[in-house]
């Protein structure tokens, strides 16, 4: 469907293209089987502009919004979604600065985001707060001009390769939800380091270790906004990065279909190419509903979020469950359509089965997701 | 460092196929693109213009739509684009084409350095980067993988032989022409899209570089095609079929004389 | 601009069927001509009622024709040794110095050459010109191309064949241009017109999917490079008499800013491919490095070398002196067997004139099906290990 991009954007998606076709395609078997961080394509990436994509100009960068984030995303998870999850982890990682940070905060870590000097992540998580993230155990006191933070953060994206962590903490523990600040912790501050590397299902390419903070001791002025406001940054920060993952689902998903009916056309049985049978015809014409369905939702999300309209959440919860149910989805189908050579690695198709999985999970569950339209609904209809 | 780059936009000939039933070449929905080899030289003169300062200004000479691929220059880095265009070129060999280059040079100035593709993948020649270097009377290197030093008037390249490489040194002004070792190019950028979208790509006719009629296009070109055909196929083929055990033993079979 | 005069075109459409190019078609019985024309001139001639023809086509004259007499092959002399491709060339040069009723000559310069002149009038050259001397001692693009400008102004030869190899390539395009002369490169096919002594240039074009004959008719002297491996070297006679011609090039031809600092043989790769007579290549099937192996245990198993398609070397599988195909080497051994290569006409070029031609491809569709003598059809992962043992087992 023509989505009626501008001139700019469309520059945006045909750059993302060419980077997915020449750097990102060649290699993805390879950094998924060997589990290795794809830092060279992100180097590239940052060598096509396209890490300051979202990011103001007065910084460097090109000053686009949700929208070109997520323009960028799908054509990157298109190659790969392992390592367009390590650029996405990234831009996560470095919104609370931007939405929260004051300005010499943000002169102090945009420029060099955009320049692909450094990378961010986001560090939230924990053993106990996964869902519930006020489950979070790790704290902050004040100690002089310092901060001390002491807490395990777990499955951090990009943990051990950026240079440049947003750390939710407690600072008030009486406060309950508004005793949660967020820290910027580097990479080499003291007290600062990392567990092992994660050996996962799906996403290889993309790192997730365990950020250890044992008396880490970081300047007063690497506190991110007013303390207390931690988890409203958070909030603000997913509302913005949801669509950035559904992306993911819809690149995926696109990707997916292409295999299946590139496959479809040249595969004979019986005869004939099995895109002559109607049982297959009909699983491709639904995997197409579905991609570009999520798509239009997705792209509407984005919109609707740089506009700034009310119910971003809500509706950033919509396009993720939307479009990430449906990655797994087409993604399995995809399989399917392959038959016995899509199960073989062989083939792009198992990879992508096993990379969407993942999509229904991280950066808030579908279940979380859906608990969050839920509840707005609620107070809609009052 | 004035640094010229000639580019050329060729059908993308992997893609070019010989329709057996019609004997005829089909090149509806095969893409234009930046002669592959081309493309290696602009991003050495780019990465030599960002080693030692100056400016790269590529050159092309062919139908109005060669714009196209100076767009791309530019956003990949060339400061300036320039097409010569003109239907009096049509039909040049590597001579005549040479010597329309040459001139179209001249008519832009002095030159420090200037790259070219080894070859183009339409024509296969690898003459046009030699010619050209006779018609500017300037000392050439042909297929460079690397480019080692520049400084004090000279260059140190290495040029790709048979059986290895020679070292060879020589002044500037010089024209060198690139093989495909010899850098990995980037991938555009978005600031480049966008100012190659901006970028006033300069089209220049015969009469704008001063080239004489008898040296230009058909009528300049000393070699003419007599004729052209289809390679004939071959004549015996036999497809064997079975598990892997049997058509391999059918085939050692008639491979003994090998044995 | 090719025109068609629609008074005398009779709609017969045989420029319709002849252009390769797609680029005429009869329309209300006249032919209209589209942009696809590369201006080739093939309809011309064959138009019986010659109702077309190009404009703009008259070219100047650049030479008195009458002038220019004998056949001249350019013979490659580096780090010691004449390169093979001189011997070809002296074979094709022979047949044509004989249906011209000329000399044939050969050319050569380097640095102790004198030695080896004789080994050149052994395979046909009437006269050898041979320049020796330290400053030719390495190739150098200007000094051999102007030397070799020097001694065809003073000798004027008609015909002057090169090898189209990494010298060949490099400086023999400069002379041609200098000469204001065409020169026509990488020909498979070289004859002398009967009707008026003109040398007709056959070569590949577009990639190899159609062939072009070219010639030269208005300057001197007609030039062409031919690659190695395309003509059948001529059989040496040990007792065949000929000129040796000593040419002392003038100092001027001889200065030059140029230096060549250093010669690095290549140590990895020390096979010459062109030299074997058995060739086993690897392209994209192979999926990566590690299938090499199972080439290599193949090619070992048949006493041959192993080659690679394009493919292969840009993904890092192989060094690419392997490379057979359009921008690599040509090929002409008795056994070429091709595993897991498509057979694009690009890699075709490089090697369809090898006399047996193996195919093992997961695609009985792929081009090089067509072209090989005997396909196998199926996992080459599969194929190649059997096959290898097969061989070892038929040797006992």
């Amino acid at each position: 469907m023509d989505y009626f991009l501008s001139e700019e954007q469309q520059m945006i998606v045909e750059t993302a293209r060419e980077i997915t076709n020449e750097k990102i395609i060649p290699r993805r078997a390879e950094l998924d089987e060997k589990n290795e961080f794809p830092a060279a394509i992100l180097q590239d990436i940052s060598k096509a502009d396209l890490f300051g994509i979202f990011l103001p100009e007065e910084y460097g960068g090109f000053g686009g919004g949700c929208f070109e984030i997520v323009l960028l995303l799908e054509q990157l998870a298109r190659g790969c979604v392992g390592i367009a999850t390590s650029y996405a982890a990234s831009a996560l990682g470095i919104f609370p600065i931007l939405i929260a940070g004051n300005d010499e905060m943000k002169q102090k870590y945009l420029p060099a985001v955009v320049t692909g000097e450094k990378w961010a992540a986001f560090g939230l998580t924990e053993a106990n707060a996964g869902s519930d993230a006020s489950g979070v155990r790790t704290t902050a006191v004040l100690d002089g001009d310092e901060w001390v933070l002491n807490g395990t953060k777990q499955w951090i994206t990009n943990g051990g390769e950026s240079q440049i962590y947003t750390i939710v903490a407690i600072t008030d523990p009486e406060k309950g939800a508004r005793g949660a600040s967020m820290f910027v912790v580097e990479d080499g501050d003291p007290g600062f380091s990392y567990g092992k590397k994660e050996d996962k299902m799906g996403i290889r390419s993309s790192a997730t270790r365990e950020l250890i903070m044992r008396d880490c001791r970081i300047p007063k002025d690497r506190l991110i906004g007013r303390q207390g406001t931690g988890f409203i940054t958070v909030m603000k920060t997913l509302d913005v990065s949801r669509p950035g993952i559904a992306s993911l689902g819809v690149g995926l998903g696109q990707a997916a279909l292409d295999e299946s009916v590139t496959y479809a056309k040249q595969r004979v049985q019986f005869g004939k190419p099995i895109i002559a049978f109607q049982a297959i015809q009909h699983m491709l014409a639904d995997m197409a509903i579905q991609v570009e369905a999520a798509r239009a939702i997705v792209y509407a999300a984005a919109h609707h979020i740089d506009a700034h309209s009310k119910d971003m959440s809500k509706v950033s919860s919509m396009c993720k469950v939307f479009a990430t149910d449906m990655a797994m989805k087409v993604t399995t189908d995809a399989v399917q359509v392959l038959g016995g050579y899509g199960y073989m690695k062989e083939y792009p198709v198992e990879k992508m089965m096993r990379d969407a999985k993942i999509l229904q999970i991280y950066e808030g569950t579908n279940q979380i997701q859906r608990n969050v339209v839920g509840q707005q609904l609620n107070k809609e209809y009052a | 460092m004035n640094i010229l780059v000639c580019i050329k936009q060729v059908p993308d000939t992997k893609d070019v196929r010989l329709d057996p039933e019609t004997n005829t070449m089909a090149r509806e929905g095969v893409a234009s693109i930046m002669n592959p080899f081309d493309r290696h030289a602009l991003e050495e003169a780019v990465r030599i213009k960002e080693e030692h300062d100056g400016t790269v200004t590529a050159l092309s000479m062919g139908p109005p739509q060669a714009e196209e691929v100076l767009r791309e220059a530019v956003s990949f880095g060339a400061d300036e684009g320039v097409l010569v265009s003109d239907r009096a070129f049509a039909g040049a060999d590597t001579w005549a084409t040479s010597y329309t280059l040459g001139m179209a040079a001249r008519s832009l100035g002095e030159f420090d350095l200037i790259l070219c593709g080894k070859q183009a993948i339409d024509g296969d020649t690898a003459q046009v980067g030699p010619g050209l270097a006779c018609r500017l009377n300037m000392p050439y290197v042909t297929c460079v993988q690397k480019v080692s030093e520049m400084g004090g008037g000279f260059i140190l390249v290495e040029r790709m032989m048979d059986d290895g490489y020679d070292v060879v040194r020589l002044p500037l002004p010089a024209l060198l022409t690139v093989v495909k070792d010899i850098n990995e190019p980037r991938v555009s950028s978005l600031k480049g899209k966008m100012k190659a979208k901006k970028a006033v790509i300069k089209v220049l006719t015969a009469a704008d570089i001063e080239a004489e009629k008898q040296y230009i296009g058909l009528a300049g070109s000393p070699t003419q095609v007599v004729k052209i055909f289809t390679p004939k196929p071959r004549g015996d083929r036999t497809v064997f079929s079975g598990t892997p055990e049997e058509q391999v033993n059918q085939l050692v079979e008639r491979l003994n004389a090998y044995f | 601009m090719l025109i068609v005069d629609c008074e005398k075109c009779i709609g017969c459409g045989v420029c319709e069927e002849d252009c390769a190019f797609g680029a005429i078609t009869v329309e209300e019985g006249c032919a209209v001509v589209n942009e696809n024309c590369t201006l080739c001139g093939s309809c011309v001639d064959t138009c019986e009622p010659e109702a077309l023809r190009i404009e703009g086509a008259d070219r100047i004259v650049r030479a008195d024709l009458d002038e220019w007499s004998g056949v001249w092959v350019f013979a490659e002399f580096r780090h010691g040794n004449i390169a093979p491709v001189a011997y070809e060339l002296l074979g094709i040069g022979r047949q044509l110095a004989d249906q011209r009723d000329v000399p044939l000559s050969a050319v050569i310069f380097g640095a102790g050459v004198e030695e080896q002149v004789g080994s050149l009038i052994a395979s046909g050259a009437d006269k050898v010109y041979f320049a020796d001397g330290p400053e030719l001692e390495q190739f150098r693009e200007d000094v051999y191309g102007h030397v070799l400008e020097e001694l065809i102004r003073e000798f004027k030869p008609e015909v002057v064949l090169a090898g189209a190899t990494a010298i060949g390539r490099s400086f023999i395009p400069q002379v041609a241009n200098v000469l204001n002369t065409g020169l026509t490169a990488d020909c498979t096919q070289l004859s002398i017109r009967r009707e008026d002594g003109m040398l007709l240039q056959t070569r590949p074009a577009f990639g190899g999917n159609i062939m072009a004959t070219i010639e030269c008719p208005h300057s001197r002297p007609q030039m062409a490079t031919v690659r190695p491996k395309v003509m059948k070297p001529a059989q040496p006679d040990p007792d065949r008499q000929g000129e040796m011609i000593r040419y002392v090039p003038s100092e001027q031809s001889l200065t030059s800013k140029v230096e060549v600092l250093e010669s690095v043989r290549s140590e990895l790769d020390n096979v010459n491919i062109q030299e074997v007579e058995i060739l086993i290549s690897g392209g994209r099937g192979l999926d990566s490095e590690k299938g090499f192996e199972l080439i290599r245990e193949l090619a070992d198993e048949l006493g041959g070398a192993v080659a690679a398609s394009r493919a292969a070397v840009d993904a890092g599988w192989i060094s690419y002196p392997h490379q057979v195909g359009q921008t690599g080497k040509t090929v002409c051994p008795k056994l070429y067997i091709a595993c897991g290569i498509s057979g694009a006409i690009q890699h075709a070029v490089g090697m369809q004139s090898a006399k047996t031609i193996v195919a093992i491809n997961k695609d009985e569709n792929a081009p090089i099906c067509d072209i090989a003598t005997y396909s196998l059809i199926g996992d080459l992962f599969d194929i190649v290990p059997l096959l290898t043992s097969k061989i070892r087992e038929s040797r006992g």
